[in-house]
């Protein structure tokens, strides 16, 4: 009896002054940790798809909620008027999902370029779908583009051998484009 | 025996990785490029020496019917510390190594140290060893990263080494999961074919 209540005990000592260090631990960097996250994964790419905004992109950003889901929204300015938006959305490739920078310039409905944030195709292959020679092409398409590849019936180039990548990206477009007017409408009302 | 030996045995005599064949999946993993490796093994160093070090200081505390769970406690603790610091602090590395640095909780060469030396030896000795087996694998990691990088990238700690035309022909296949048992496979070799094989 003795022993079973010293290893519950010491066990459980353990555990708590673990949880206690890591929570600890945890407060102390929480927000360096969000920091780093937004200037080295989201930020560079933002800059690159609003890269005639003038404003600070990510001190700028808010959240909204579309269909029940939150949307981080970075908003690019000229002087005091909005530009454009940019959001994240993802669609499925070859290797996992695809996750994918879209920005939008609102006066004439216009993408003002893509970025990929995140991809786990393969390196040399697929990963091509981050290069910009493929990005750029999307560049000053309206919203009312077909986003599908050309042998799907779309209007978008494909990369040889990469083919279930160029896909990819063109769902994540499209799942973007979808949710695009109420965006539009919830920043307009702001 | 010196305790400085407990340093220096990791180093070479039971090198994890070649010697002791102990924790490859992060090994060949994670060494796509020489700064990976090193970023993987510091942090494994850090966790090797602190849980080394808990573990022994408590190793008479602890009944031992529950010895592996608080081991894995103590070890995961300080994963996850080292999770969140290079999150915070070197976000880069972070993003190279992934779902690699929560994986060191299951690295076997951890909890094979937990069990088969710190629980059984003094604190200062147990963190010497953890050092030194952390070294040995940075070192392993290091040089499989490095060769792996120089051969199938053309660069060595992103420092352009071959020219521009290798560099744009390399063998990325080195960088995929084949070109690092094939680098493993080799270096095994040579190491045995230096020494006779660890007898441990």
């Amino acid at each position: 009896m003795k022993e079973i209540i010293q290893m519950i005990v010491v066990l459980s000592l353990i555990s708590g002054v673990c949880a206690l260090a890591l929570s600890g631990f945890r407060a102390a960097t929480a927000e360096r940790i969000e920091d780093q996250v937004l200037q080295n994964v989201q930020g560079p790419k933002v800059k690159l798809v609003l890269d005639k905004a003038e404003n600070d992109i990510i001190n700028d950003r808010k959240t909204i909620s579309v269909n029940g889901e939150d949307v981080l929204l970075f908003v690019g300015k000229k002087g005091t008027e909005t530009w454009a938006i940019a959001y994240e959305s993802k669609g499925g490739g070859f290797g996992g999902d695809i996750k994918v920078m879209v920005g939008y310039d609102i006066g004439n409905d216009t993408l003002t370029g893509i970025q990929v944030i995140s991809h786990k195709e393969t390196p040399g292959i697929g990963s091509k779908i981050a290069e910009d020679q493929f990005t750029k092409s999307f560049k000053g398409l309206t919203t009312s583009t077909r986003f599908k590849t050309k042998p799907e019936g779309g209007d978008v180039d494909a990369i040889s051998g990469a083919t279930y990548s160029a896909r990819g990206v063109c769902e994540a477009i499209r799942n973007s484009v979808e949710i695009y007017p109420q965006v539009k409408k919830q920043m307009q009302a702001q | 025996m010196s305790v400085f030996k407990e340093f220096t045995k990791g180093l070479w005599q039971e090198l994890p990785p070649f010697r002791l064949v102990l924790g490859l999946c992060p090994v060949l993993a994670v060494t796509k490029s020489a700064t990976n490796g090193l970023g993987m093994g510091l942090a494994v160093i850090f966790v090797l020496t602190w849980s080394n070090i808990l573990v022994s200081a408590l190793r008479k505390v602890i009944p031992r019917k529950v010895r592996i769970a608080s081991y894995i406690v103590i070890i995961a603790t300080f994963v996850v510390i080292v999770e969140m610091a290079t999150q915070a602090f070197f976000y880069p590395v972070y993003e190279a190594l992934g779902i690699f640095i929560p994986l060191i909780v299951v690295n076997c060469v951890i909890l094979g140290r937990a069990e088969a030396f710190a629980s059984k030896n003094g604190v200062i000795a147990s963190a010497l060893d953890g050092l030194g087996i952390g070294a040995g694998f940075t070192m392993s990691l290091v040089v499989l990263g490095g060769l792996r990088e120089l051969i199938g990238a053309g660069t060595l700690f992103d420092v352009e080494i071959m020219s521009a035309a290798y560099r744009s022909h390399s063998f990325s296949f080195m960088l995929e999961a084949p070109g690092a048992f094939i680098c493993l496979g080799v270096l095994l070799a040579i190491m045995n074919a230096v020494s006779a094989p660890s007898s441990s």
